[in-house]
């Protein structure tokens, strides 16, 4: 194996992490307030990533910015998840005293239903932007030429949501009222946070970052119908071998799945597909509670 | 002794409609296929855990089918049926002895990753099994009788109405035994199972093994009357329509998952001529809307009349 091979294996799976670890910390996000693993949530990865490409065939088309790309991406990421998210709490809160397991089918019935309001938007032909990832230029590293958009852009913007977020949910006011709250509500209601505002803040939060990855995968990635279901397995896959709730956590985890995959695109590609959920399987057998998980008094 | 006679009467009901409007007939066997299957999931349902994953026994069942077949193409329709359950069986015994272990979403999740890994294993594999093109099944004789299209379809209407009927009175028994109370009582307080000397885990796993092999006979079948079987029988979607179809008919009896399979394969047919390429979208919302008004399933519907004249008696 070439030492080219290895770092072009390298550079892909870390910009495929970035990604990856965006939509699991979404799923986080949303898991923390309503305590079910959110099956439309790859429906938010598919919708942010038409949204942004669609925007960017509207007002980006022409310019030569990258500037207006990027934020034709970020904004219509922002806009898809401020509004499905807001749509999938509502039809959530209808639903919150009942039974977790109907509330996990409330939202896979969610998901067939934006899968097809996505076919019935954007057709079936893929869709294809990438005016920005040409805009980026690229660059040459050890002798391997990689995009720009790769290489700096997607790693750099899943470090900065990391440590935007970090800061966030430990140095304010509403983030740390989004830890109390997850940690337990009703205890964080008694000490007089506003739980349901929280609730929302936090649920819109974890839509924008899954439909955000799906807008940072755009340009890349072509969008065809049914990537919003194989997103949400793989970022299934992170999110329970991090362990939930877990953002340091699921960033460690979409780096050891997105890089293995990558590996496995280069070397033995049979096994690309099947890697992250050998990797899940494996981790879950080993330490059933998910890799980071600190364990937990059970309350009674 | 009135439940038989009902459920024979729908069998009966069925096999008319079958024979009067004979474009049904693929139809209803694939509705009753869906609905062994769903039976499997209602299983675990009582348990209070969910699988994303099960349709993996299905594809199972329905690759050892056709390879079987294909190797040894003298063997009876009804002895390939057995032998692909059989191999399900196993499988559920094994992959199931890990899984019993995890409850709620890890339990989801991981029969979820497993039959992913099934998936894209066969997927990929095409020399051995044909990628996602599948393996074709060619027709078996059935009960020793070589049957042209039309009479094969209806033996093998035939065999799975009988097969529907024996797991339901099956499944029943099996939730009014000392099991399946115990496996009701991992949902109701499995704390209080175990304090009582039970496991918890050998309950689940029994009751696992069950829902497996339901769903492997549920894909032996399917594959048969398809006459193919590809790499889709396993995805985490064709899981999720089991989930759907089970939750549609309800848990609280054996003859809901079959009451949903039926709903569910006409609702899916009404609905792709009525709005073609959309189907999905009114699946999901009849989901949502039945879980908001009947969180019970249409059986739930008959069991809450039942105890309101209870209540009056």
């Amino acid at each position: 194996m070439s030492s080219d091979i290895l770092i072009l294996a390298m550079l892909d799976g870390i910009s495929y992490a970035g990604l990856l670890f965006l939509v699991a910390l979404g799923l986080t996000f949303i898991f923390g307030v309503v305590k079910i693993l959110n099956v439309a949530h790859g429906s938010l990865y598919a919708f942010g990533g038409y949204g942004a490409a669609s925007l960017g065939l509207w007002w980006g088309q022409g310019s030569d910015s990258a500037l207006v790309s990027v934020a034709l991406l970020i904004s219509g990421a922002i806009a898809m998840g401020v509004v499905l998210g807001t749509v999938l709490m509502l039809l959530l809160k209808k639903f919150q005293d009942r039974d977790p397991i109907l509330q996990l089918l409330v939202t896979f019935g969610a998901f067939m239903i934006f899968e097809d309001l996505q076919r019935m938007i954007w057709g079936t032909q893929p869709y294809f932007v990438a005016d920005v990832v040409n805009q980026l230029g690229t660059s040459e590293l050890m002798g391997v030429v990689y995009m720009n958009y790769q290489l700096l852009f997607v790693p750099g913007a899943a470090l900065a949501v990391y440590f935007l977020l970090k800061w966030f949910l430990n140095s304010t006011l509403a983030g740390r009222q989004i830890v109390a709250v997850t940690h337990d509500r009703e205890v964080a209601t008694a000490l007089g946070i506003n739980a349901r505002r929280i609730g929302y803040l936090t649920f819109v939060v974890g839509a924008v970052l899954g439909s955000l990855g799906g807008a940072l995968a755009s340009p890349t990635t072509s969008l065809v119908p049914g990537i919003g279901a194989d997103m949400i397995v793989l970022s299934f896959a992170v999110v329970a071998s991090a362990g939930l709730g877990q953002i340091t956590g699921a960033l460690i985890t979409a780096l050891l799945i997105g890089l293995s995959r990558s590996f496995c695109v280069y070397l033995a590609p049979e096994f690309e597909v099947v890697m992250p959920y050998l990797i899940m399987v494996l981790v879950l057998l080993i330490r059933p509670q998910g890799l980071f998980t600190v364990v937990q008094a059970r309350k009674i | 002794m009135r439940s038989l006679l009902l459920a024979l009467a729908a069998a009966v009901v069925i096999l008319g409609v079958a024979l009067t409007f004979p474009w049904l007939k693929i139809p209803l066997i694939l509705s009753l296929c869906y609905g062994l299957a769903a039976l499997g999931i209602v299983v675990l349902l009582k348990a209070g855990q969910i699988s994303f994953g099960h349709a993996m026994y299905a594809c199972i069942s329905g690759y050892v089918v056709a390879f079987v077949g294909k190797h040894y193409p003298a063997l009876d329709g009804i002895v390939l049926i057995a032998l692909g359950t059989l191999a399900s069986v196993v499988a559920g015994m094994l992959i199931g002895a890990f899984v019993v272990r995890y409850r709620e979403i890890f339990f989801g999740m991981l029969n979820l990753a497993i039959s992913m890994v099934l998936f894209t294993v066969l997927g990929k594999f095409y020399e051995l099994t044909g990628g996602t093109d599948g393996v074709r099944i060619n027709r078996p004789t059935l009960f020793g009788f070589e049957l042209t299209r039309d009479p094969y379809e209806i033996g093998l209407l035939l065999v799975v109405l009988a097969l529907s009927l024996i797991a339901t009175f099956g499944v029943q028994r099996y939730f009014r035994s000392s099991g399946g109370q115990a496996l009701a009582a991992i949902k109701t307080n499995e704390t209080r199972l175990e304090y009582l000397g039970i496991s918890a885990k050998k309950v689940l796993w029994k009751g696992y093994v069950l829902s497996a092999s339901l769903c492997g006979l549920s894909g032996a079948l399917f594959g048969l009357s398809q006459g193919l079987v590809t790499p889709e029988m396993g995805y985490w979607l064709r899981s999720g329509e089991f989930v759907f179809i089970a939750i549609l008919g309800g848990a609280g009896h054996a003859v809901g998952a079959f009451v949903g399979a039926l709903l569910y394969e006409f609702l899916k047919m009404y609905a792709a001529v009525l709005v073609s390429g959309s189907w999905q979208l009114i699946l999901g919302a009849i989901l949502i809307v039945i879980i908001y008004f009947l969180p019970k399933g249409l059986t739930g519907l008959f069991g809450k009349r039942k105890g309101a004249e209870g209540g009056a008696a």
